[in-house]
């Protein structure tokens, strides 16, 4: 085979690079390797939930009501008879839409607030940013609340709330980075050779500034997981019945003294899969990350 | 260093009239008529246009912004559409000392717990002890509280009932019977921190014990707790207060779901009620005080610095 033969996705270096680091941590680290297979299982469990639970998760048995783990539901059913090996591996579409879509949210609504007050600049920078240092003011949950409070309840108003929720530290971070770009040789000079403002911005600015947003994105997706779960446990999140595994644990809160594995099991996948998440976020931020890299007095 | 000092405290002032700005447009932006939840389904047009007239709803916005942030400084926080209280009685009262006690216990088992795990996963770096904190820190920083709680509930309250699984006991009424019912709940919450502190008390520690001046100290033959708890121990006291600033949002934040787990009557149950009863004033109080709790506390580590760090204090 030739070169002209090789697809021209993996010419990009950015990209190469990218896989290349990704294929390192996976082998350098056990840790990371295993915490990758867990987290792409709850993936695989989430795309192919209907496939893979033994009942529809709103499936009553009126044989197994409370029934501990056993032959017919391998994990319990909880106070509806509902099968809870079923119920969790669907609730796995739920945390990963929330997780992904608050991110989304955030990240977006981050880098347009981010990207703003870092170009402009002036008096609009400095009002963004106070409304930015007040929104970090606010812990996440609480401010998630608030939004709730005015939007309701149910699945896509948590991803609104808890996404709204993230966009004060994702603006900080973009702002951050756009004022270190944009400091630079390459984009004064891109300036000087009398290249339009926005192409500068779009062709030498944004690259710069999403991969670390990426990073961050990455490392944000558990907290977004865990508010809107809190969210859910607390009542004021998704409505049931809902799979959510924080209107689960929530709901066996009341028999966990005679039925633990009701809040036990949802509880268990929910733990597994944000501390896998977060070995993985760890991994690649500091992989990735080059103001990790330089410093040395990251977070380990 | 007055003028830094007044510096940060007039930012401080910025970010709690944003803060303020953000929760009084809650209210504005809550669905449906706040005179209807306060008169029921049943009134005379009369009657709900007397209480626009006294609530001073018929003004511009801005005007009914100061009169409520006026009132809000001086206690006025509204009444309860439920239960008829004066909602500052129930907020500030009653609910936020059971979630400021909660707080303070968890973060002080944290820092009791957390700085010797950590000093000693430093000063035995690369051993079984220092695995076993990293393991700890690892999942202890990503482990829901809410379900630890919960855990705690099943292993300790119902299967050996050795501590009450609900209520709060003011511990200065009955200090015996406080701490007792404070045991799990602040257990609940402080695994975050404990975690955490471990983490950086160990990064830390493992860099400055290399530095020239451990090394003077321990040649001049001090003992080697003196080398560790007060030599190397103060450098470590600066990154830690920061990050513990920092994170005190997180702690609130666990303090609204572990108050829930253990049906303590604190910050976070009022903002859930509040939420599930549409009872918006008591939302606004909840965001208000969390914010400025918040802030306040961070200006307090600012302006700690210089007294923690003699180099920062200008000459």
């Amino acid at each position: 085979m030739t070169a002209i033969d090789i697809p021209s996705r993996n010419r990009n270096p950015a990209v190469r690079q990218l896989i290349a680091g990704l294929l390192r941590l996976f082998r350098g680290s056990p840790f990371f390797a295993a915490s990758a297979i867990v987290t792409l299982g709850f993936l695989a469990a989430a795309i192919f939930a209907p496939f893979v639970a033994p009942y529809s998760p709103t499936f009553q048995d009126s044989a197994a009501f409370m029934a501990p783990p056993g032959a017919s539901h391998w994990f319990g059913t909880d106070s509806f008879g509902q099968d809870l090996l079923s119920r969790v591996i669907h609730g796995t579409r739920y945390a990963f839409l929330i997780g992904f879509g608050a991110v989304l949210i955030g990240a977006l609504g981050g880098l347009a607030v981010g990207l703003a007050a870092g170009l402009i600049g002036g008096a609009l920078e400095w009002v963004l940013m106070r409304i930015v240092d007040a929104l970090l003011a606010l812990p996440s949950l609480v401010m998630a609340i608030a939004f709730i409070a005015i939007l309701g309840q149910g699945v896509d108003k948590v991803v609104y709330a808890v996404g709204i929720a993230l966009i004060g530290p994702f603006a900080r971070t973009v702002r951050a980075d756009v004022l270190q770009v944009r400091a630079q040789g390459f984009v004064e000079a891109a300036g000087l050779m009398g290249i339009n403002r926005l192409r500068i911005v779009w062709r030498h600015i944004l690259p710069n500034v999403i991969f670390p947003l990426s990073v961050q994105a990455t490392v944000r997706i558990s907290e977004a997981i865990l508010v809107s779960s809190g969210l859910s446990f607390l009542g004021i999140g998704v409505v049931p019945p809902t799979p959510d595994w924080g209107l689960m644990i929530s709901e066996g809160r009341a028999f966990v003294s005679f039925a633990p594995w009701m809040s036990g099991v949802p509880g268990a996948a929910l733990a597994l899969l944000l501390i896998a998440l977060s070995i993985v976020g760890d991994g690649v931020r500091e992989r990735f990350d080059p103001k990790l890299r330089t410093n040395g007095s990251g977070s380990k | 260093m007055l003028f830094q000092a007044l510096q940060k405290v007039l930012q401080t002032a910025i970010v709690l009239l944003v803060v303020s700005v953000a929760s009084f447009s809650l209210l504005k932006l809550a669905p449906g008529d706040p005179i209807e939840l306060m008169l029921g389904t049943e009134y005379s047009p009369e009657a709900h246009r007397s209480l626009i007239m006294e609530l001073g709803l018929d003004r511009p916005a801005v005007e009914q912004y100061v009169l409520w942030i006026v009132k809000f400084v001086q206690g006025d926080w509204g009444t309860s559409y439920v239960s008829r209280a004066p909602i500052f009685q129930y907020a500030f009262v009653e609910a936020l000392p059971v979630t400021l006690t909660l707080a303070v216990s968890a973060l002080g088992l944290a820092i009791l717990i957390g700085v010797p795990l950590g000093v000693l996963s430093a000063i035995r770096k690369d051993t079984v002890w220092d695995a076993g904190a990293a393991a700890f820190a690892l999942t202890g920083t990503a482990f829901p509280s809410f379900y630890l709680g919960i855990l705690l509930i099943w292993i300790f309250g119902a299967y050996f009932g050795w501590f009450p699984t609900m209520g709060f006991v003011p511990p200065w009424e009955d200090f015996r019977g406080g701490v007792y019912h404070m045991i799990l709940p602040a257990i609940t919450l402080s695994t975050y921190f404990m975690a955490m502190i471990v983490r950086l008390t160990r990064a830390n520690l493992v860099e400055v014990l290399e530095q020239p001046y451990i090394a003077a100290a321990r040649a001049r033959g001090e003992p080697n707790w003196r080398v560790i708890w007060l030599h190397a121990m103060r450098n470590v006291l600066m990154p830690l207060v920061t990050v513990l600033g920092l994170q005190l949002g997180t702690l609130l934040q666990g303090a609204v779901l572990t108050e829930t787990v253990f049906s303590l009557p604190g910050v976070g149950q009022m903002i859930t009620n509040g939420v599930l009863n549409r009872e918006y004033g008591i939302v606004q109080a909840g965001v208000m005080m969390t914010g400025g709790l918040f802030i306040l506390m961070n200006l307090l580590v600012d302006l700690l610095y210089p007294v923690l760090d003699p180099r920062l204090r200008p000459r």
